[in-house]
């Protein structure tokens, strides 16, 4: 697996040879530092530790997390995360260069928060008619019913926080690498607003 | 928002200057099995709309009889070549009125180039 820290910068729009215009993802991915290397030995398992967009001010790292950092012998980063990679040492730089155009990757990031959100929102419930005399609008309807199972099923979808969770898409298609600018274009929509963090891995 | 938009600019292209109003020939690449030509379709400019590379215009035409508007992306790599044949002279940005003008209340004015602005 290769994975990438990066940011979402936005959307946009391409076209391709046949002059088909693809919806793409503008991402600012890496150069992300290797800053740990878990091995079986020491950790249990194998992966690296990878940190992305550096902080610049010493005064924003905590004395835990600065220690971390001189002993990897890099610069703070905001942003750290373990990719099962291997044959990397700390210190080692991971850039856009390792994707190319036409991989297919997998992209995770934090959804935008909804807020407290209704069922027919949250869960896609058909809700009931609009008009023609119906007071029955976007409520849930019944939850269950009487003699069996006489409670309310786990997982039973109802109102509440939706959003601002880790979502994943998989299987988007990288139309376009730039190494110059450290940009990914990938097509299609990926989770989370604008400016935030997110992490793009390929399977090999 | 500046990377977008650095992105963008690689991605457009040398388009010649043209209004709302103009008539113009777009020469459209048109694929055919596999063969490709290209197809010119003639019209006046209605409608421009968005901005950077999402920038479309529409062109509308009559033939035999029927309207027909075709909406082209500025920068699409499908048009081969873009003339402008005369400059309407419009006070619209949008010439969807024409839909419903018949004969000559159909026509645009041609504006006078070489005419000082008042």
């Amino acid at each position: 697996m290769t994975g990438i820290l990066g940011r979402k910068l936005g959307m946009t729009q391409v076209f391709d040879e046949k002059g088909n215009v693809i919806p793409v993802t503008v991402v600012e991915a890496g150069p992300c530092q290797v800053v740990q290397v878990k091995t079986v030995e020491t950790d249990g398992y194998e992966a690296v530790q990878i940190g992305f967009d550096e902080i610049k001010k010493e005064k924003k790292v905590n004395k835990p997390m600065k220690g971390h950092f001189r002993k990897a012998g890099t610069p703070p980063y905001r942003v750290l995360r373990e990719f099962p990679m291997k044959e990397l040492n700390v210190g080692d730089v991971i850039t856009v260069e390792r994707f190319q155009k036409g991989d297919r990757v997998h992209v995770s990031g934090i959804s935008k928060g909804k807020g407290f959100q209704g069922v027919m929102k949250r869960h896609g419930y058909g809700g009931g008619p609009g008009s023609h005399g119906s007071m029955f609008n976007r409520a849930p309807g019944s939850i269950g019913a009487s003699a069996f199972p006489s409670r309310v099923w786990k997982n039973k979808g109802m109102p509440g926080r939706m959003g601002n969770v880790r979502v994943t898409v998989r299987n988007l298609t990288v139309v376009d690498v730039k190494p110059e600018q450290n940009l990914l274009l990938i097509k299609g929509a990926i989770p989370g607003p604008s400016g935030g963090y997110i992490e793009v891995r390929k399977d090999d | 928002m500046d990377a977008i938009r650095a992105v963008e600019e690689q991605y457009k292209r040398e388009v010649p200057e043209f209004n709302i109003g103009d008539t113009v020939r777009v020469h459209v690449r048109v694929v055919e099995g596999d063969k490709e030509r290209i197809q010119p379709f003639e019209g006046v400019v209605i409608a421009r709309k968005g901005s950077g590379i999402k920038e479309t215009f529409m062109v509308r035409k009559v033939s035999y009889g029927i309207g027909v508007e075709r909406i082209f992306p500025v920068h699409s790599p499908v048009i081969e070549k873009l003339e402008v044949i005369r400059h309407g002279d419009v006070r619209r940005a949008k010439l969807y009125y024409l839909r419903h003008k018949k004969g000559k209340a159909a026509k645009v004015k041609e504006k006078d180039m070489f005419q000082k602005k008042q």
